[in-house]
């Protein structure tokens, strides 16, 4: 840049966009979605084109809850005690119908859904989601994560 | 062994504790007398004949308003033997009354039986003597009931955390 040229933004904005694009993601994996998440981390539709390509498995660490697969009534302590553990800004993304809903477990063992437990940012429905529909989610949340308001 | 063969040593060795035999779509089952499933399994085991070295599954059935077995006693418990040496199968099953719903272990048989055995507990309320650590296997402690008998109610829930849905 030369003498006298300047660059102006809005600091949310650019914090915004440097954080949609360092998302640090706690995997919650407990069933058979787990496979569809790690086909979408892989080589093959690589996530980490969207810079969300390093998994933590600390929460204290991460910025992204991923939950992924079914929850069941026995597990759900376990899930709010996960979130509670991340430090803020945090988001949670739904992945598969059992975490958006139950899916078709409708029984004595599993929860209806997370967001009956912890705030929900994203839901990728599809039992399990291809990895088209998770990438198509996690642009969603990027959005979300630039859109809002930054604290910080 | 062929399944006929199996069964036949079984109630020649037992004699009346084998309560009745079948085999059904091929699979050869017998009943046995609650007071003699231990004397039942051991032979299955240790025989050399036999040699069902493997507890394959150990699991019960709820026959509650079952065509047949109204009058009759509610609960199966079924265990299903493998033979890795001989490569052949056979099922033993015990009659549980609702009352005195409880069977002797087979922990000392085999030491898988100490889970299956929970997970019936669990699943269906049957009781094992002499097991050494009946707790719920699957569902929490908290919960209240047994949820595969056939009359626990099928909306009921019970939430550790978050809304009764």
């Amino acid at each position: 840049m030369g003498v006298g040229t300047f660059f102006t933004s809005k600091l949310d904005e650019a914090i915004g966009w440097a954080r949609k694009f360092s998302i640090f993601q706690y995997p919650f994996v407990t069933a058979c979605c787990g496979m569809e998440y790690m086909a979408t981390a892989c080589s093959h539709y690589d996530v980490d084109r969207f810079g969300a390509g390093l998994p933590r498995f600390s929460p204290r660490q991460a910025d992204v809850l991923f939950v992924v697969g079914t929850i069941s009534h026995k597990m759900a302590p376990v899930l709010k005690r996960i979130y509670d553990q991340m430090c803020e800004p945090k988001w949670v993304v739904a992945f598969g119908v059992c975490t958006c809903t139950g899916g078709f477990y409708n029984n004595y063992a599993t929860v209806q859904g997370i967001d009956t437990i912890i705030p929900v940012d994203v839901y990728i429905p599809g039992c399990p989601p291809r990895p088209e529909s998770v990438i198509d989610g996690l642009m969603k949340l990027q959005d979300k994560i630039a859109a809002g308001a930054q604290r910080y | 062994m062929d399944g006929s063969a199996i069964l036949a040593r079984l109630r020649g060795r037992l004699g009346a504790q084998v309560l009745e035999t079948h085999d059904r779509l091929g699979d050869h089952t017998a009943v046995v007398a609650r007071e003699g499933i231990v004397d039942a399994l051991t032979f299955c085991r240790d025989d050399a004949e036999l040699r069902f070295d493997m507890l394959m599954d150990l699991t019960a059935v709820d026959y509650l308003k079952f065509p047949g077995r109204e009058d009759g006693p509610r609960f199966d418990v079924v265990y299903h033997l493998y033979s890795v040496a001989h490569n052949h199968r056979i099922r033993l099953k015990v009659r549980v009354e609702q009352d005195a719903s409880s069977v002797p272990t087979a922990t000392g048989l085999w030491p898988i039986a100490n889970w299956l055995e929970r997970e019936v507990w669990d699943m269906f309320g049957i009781r094992f003597d002499g097991h050494p650590d009946l707790r719920r296997l699957l569902m929490y402690e908290e919960f209240v009931g047994h949820p595969l008998r056939k009359d626990y109610p099928i909306e009921r829930r019970q939430p550790l955390i978050g809304p009764n849905v």
